[in-house]
C-alpha cells in the first residue's frame, strides 16, 4: 500500500532553514560508533520484518529434533546419552550454517541504491560490513540459545551450568564472526544471492559434516579422520563440549582462536578490497 | 587548471573504461561555486559514470579531477566530507522508515543520538514528510522517496550536491517540487551538479550546461548560448496533412536555404530562419504550394532542437532504453 500524499507546498524558507541546521556540525564519527550504527540499522530491519529470524529459530529446532530422535538411539545407544554429545555440537553446527546467510544478505543489500550513499560518506569504510557482521552476532546468539534451551527441554543438562554455556557461545561467536568474512567475499563477488548460497554450501557442508559434530570420528576411514582432526569445526565442537559439559581441553580453544585470526587476516582485507574497487 | 577557490569541480580528461566500453571518454569540466551545472545527455551517455567518479564511488581509468580543491583519488575522504550524493536509484533505505533513514545518517555523520533525532525531525518537517516519518520507505510514493533522498543529502549542509537524474520517473507535480528544492538549495549557497536526460530540466535549473553523448562533452554553455549555436530563431510548421510533408520540406529548404531538421513528430517541420520576413515568405510559399498548415510559429530553439542539431539524433529517443541493447550495458553495470 502506498502512503497517500497530501497537497504539499514546500516553502523555500523552510528548506533554507533546514539547510542551516540548528545544531553544530559534529566531529567525524569514530570507527566504533559508525560500526555500531550500521549494526543498529540491521537490528531495525529485524524489528520491521521479524520473519527474518525464521532461519535462526525454526531451522535449528527442526534439525535438533531430527537428529535427536532419528539418529540418537543408533549413534549413542539412547537419545539421552546422545544429547550430551549432540547439543554442544548442534549449537556449533547451527551457528556455522547460519553464517552462510551473511553472504547472501550482503549480496542483496549491497546492490541497493543506499550503498551509494554509504560509500559517499566520510566514515571508516569497513564500518558498513563490520556493523552488519556485529548484528549477525545477535542472530547467532539467538540460534545458539534456541538450540541449548530446546536441548534442556529434551533432557540435556550442561555439567558446567549457565556460565559454561555462555563461555561456549562466546567462543563460537568469535569464530562465526571470523568465518562471516569468508562469506562476505563470496557475497560481494557473486551476481545473485542464490549463487552466493550455492557456493557457500559447497564449502560449508563438507566442513560441518566432516567433523565430530554428529558422530565420533573413530568409525571413519583414516583419511577422513585426518581431515576431521584438522577441521576447525572439530576444534570448535570440542571447545563447546568441554565448556558446556566439563572435561575441557584448552588447546582446542587455542586452535579456534588461531583459525579465527587467520580467517579475519585473510578475508577482511580481501572483502574491503573488493568493496572499495568493484563499483 | 585554474585556482580551485573559484571552482567547486575541475576535471581534466576523465576517462572510465568498463571492459571494452569507454563509458566516459575524456571529459573536462569546470563548475563555478554556487552555481547549478547541468550534465545533459541520453541514457548511456556517461552521465552517471561521471558523477560516480566525482563523488569518489569509482576511480577514473585516466584523467584527474579536483572537487572543492581536493583530488578525487588522493584525497577521497576529504571530498566525501563536503559533498552529498543523491543517486539515480534513490539512495534511501527501503527497509527502514523515513525518520530512521535520517537518524542513521545523522549518527554516521557523528551526531549524538538526541541531536541526530532533532536534525531528522527538522528535515522531515522542511520536506513535508512528518506525517510519513514512521512509515517504511518502501511504501513511499516516488515523489516522497525523492524528497527523503534529498533531505538525506543535506543532513550535513553539503558544499556540493550531486543529483543524478533527480526527477526521472516522477510525475509533473513531484518534479516541480524537486525543482523548487534545488532552487532553494542553490540560493542557500550550495553548488549543484545535476545530470538529466530532460532538456527542460536543464533549461529550468542549470546556469551552465554540458551536453554529453558517447562519453564526450559535445557542447558547453548557458542555455541561451547553446540555443544560439543552432541559430537564434527557429521556424515551426505543423502540417494539417502529414502526406504533404515531402513537398513542404522542399518548399521550405528552397526558400530558406536551410536543411529541414528531422523531427520525431511527422507533422512538424523545424527549420532555422534568419528573420521575420523569411518567416512571412515561408507562410506565403506554403500557401501557394497548396499546403495546409495547422500551426505556425517563429521562436527560439528549444534544447531539444539543440541536441538534435548537435548529435543528429533526438535526446529522448533513448528515454526508455531497450534492456537488451548492448550500448547501455556500461551504464547499467555501473548502476548495479
Amino acid at each position: 500500500m502506498t502512503v497517500t500524499e497530501n497537497e504539499l507546498v514546500l516553502s523555500e524558507e523552510s528548506i533554507k532553514a533546514a539547510l542551516a541546521p540548528s545544531i553544530e556540525r559534529p566531529s567525524r564519527a569514530s570507527a566504533l560508533s559508525a560500526s555500531l550504527t550500521f549494526g543498529w540499522r540491521a537490528m531495525l530491519k529485524i524489528k520491521h520484518v521479524p520473519m527474518q529470524l525464521f532461519d535462526v529459530t525454526a531451522f535449528p529446532i527442526m534439525f535438533t529434533l531430527l537428529f535427536t530422535y532419528l539418529f540418537g538411539g543408533a549413534l549413542a545407544g539412547s537419545t539421552a546419552e546422545y544429547l550430551r554429545m549432540l547439543i554442544p555440537g548442534m549449537v556449533v553446527f547451527t551457528v556455522c550454517t547460519i553464517t552462510m546467510y551473511t553472504g547472501s544478505a550482503l549480496n542483496t543489500d549491497i546492490h541497493k541504491g543506499v550503498f551509494d550513499r554509504f560509500r559517499s560518506l566520510p566514515i571508516w569504510r569497513p564500518a558498513v560490513l563490520v556493523g552488519m557482521l556485529l548484528a549477525d552476532a545477535v542472530r547467532y546468539t539467538i540460534a545458539a540459545l534456541v538450540v541449548t534451551i530446546l536441548g534442556v527441554i529434551l533432557g540435556y543438562r550442561p555439567g558446567n551450568g549457565p556460565l559454561g554455556v555462555i563461555a561456549a557461545i562466546a567462543v563460537l561467536l568469535v569464530f562465526a564472526f571470523s568465518l562471516s568474512w569468508a562469506w562476505s567475499v563470496i557475497g560481494m563477488k557473486m551476481q545473485t544471492p542464490e549463487g552466493v548460497m550455492q557456493v557457500s554450501m559447497t564449502f560449508l557442508f563438507p566442513l560441518t559434516f566432516a567433523s565430530n559434530v554428529f558422530v565420533n570420528p573413530e568409525t571413519m576411514p583414516s583419511w577422513v579422520q585426518a581431515f576431521v582432526n584438522v577441521n576447525p569445526i572439530t576444534h570448535l565442537t570440542n571447545s563447546a563440549r568441554g565448556l558446556m559439559n566439563g572435561d575441557l581441553v584448552v588447546s582446542n580453544i587455542g586452535w579456534v582462536l588461531l583459525w579465527s585470526l587467520g580467517l579475519v587476516v585473510v578475508f577482511a582485507p580481501l572483502t574491503m578490497r573488493i568493496y572499495n574497487s568493484e563499483r | 587548471m585554474g585556482r580551485s577557490g573559484d571552482h567547486a569541480i575541475e576535471a581534466e580528461g576523465l576517462v572510465k573504461v568498463f571492459g571494452e566500453t569507454r563509458a566516459v571518454d575524456g571529459i573536462d569540466l569546470a563548475v563555478p561555486r554556487g552555481t547549478v551545472f547541468g550534465v545533459l545527455g541520453p541514457n548511456g551517455a556517461g552521465k552517471t559514470t561521471t558523477i560516480r567518479m566525482l563523488a569518489t564511488l569509482i576511480k577514473p581509468t585516466a584523467g584527474r579531477a579536483r572537487v572543492l580543491g581536493h583530488d578525487i583519488v588522493e584525497e577521497a575522504d576529504a571530498v566525501r566530507s563536503s559533498v552529498s550524493l543523491t543517486g539515480q536509484f534513490a539512495s534511501v533505505d527501503d527497509e527502514l522508515n523515513g525518520r530512521e533513514n535520517l537518524v542513521l545518517l545523522g549518527r554516521l555523520y557523528g551526531f549524538p543520538k538526541a541531536a541526530a533525532r532533532q536534525r531528522a525531525d527538522e528535515l522531515l518537517e522542511a520536506f513535508g514528510l512528518t506525517d510519513a516519518a514512521d512509515k517504511l520507505v518502501r511504501d513511499y510514493s516516488g515523489g516522497m522517496r525523492r524528497r527523503l533522498d534529498i533531505a538525506s543529502s543535506i543532513v550535513i549542509t553539503p558544499e556540493l550536491l550531486f543529483l543524478d537524474e533527480p526527477t526521472t520517473g516522477l510525475d509533473p507535480r513531484s518534479r516541480n517540487q524537486v525543482w523548487d528544492i534545488v532552487r532553494a538549495l542553490v540560493s542557500g549557497g550550495t553548488t549543484v551538479l545535476l545530470t538529466t536526460q530532460y532538456l527542460e530540466e536543464a533549461d529550468q535549473l542549470a546556469d551552465e550546461i554540458a551536453i554529453i553523448d558517447h562519453g564526450k562533452v559535445i557542447a558547453l554553455g548557458t542555455s541561451a548560448e547553446l540555443k544560439a549555436q543552432v541559430g537564434s530563431e527557429v521556424l515551426h510548421v505543423r502540417l494539417a496533412d502529414v502526406a504533404q510533408r515531402p513537398v513542404a520540406e522542399e518548399v521550405l529548404s528552397d526558400l530558406l536555404g536551410e536543411r529541414v531538421e528531422p523531427a520525431t513528430d511527422p507533422a512538424l517541420l523545424v527549420a532555422r530562419a534568419s528573420g521575420a520576413e523569411h518567416a512571412a515568405d515561408a507562410v506565403a510559399s506554403l500557401a501557394r504550394a497548396g499546403i495546409a498548415v495547422s500551426e505556425f510559429s517563429l521562436g527560439n530553439a528549444s534544447l531539444d532542437e539543440v541536441f538534435l542539431a548537435l548529435t543528429g539524433h533526438p535526446a529522448d529517443a533513448t528515454d526508455q532504453p531497450d534492456p537488451t541493447d548492448p550500448t547501455h550495458a556500461a551504464e547499467r553495470e555501473d548502476a548495479a
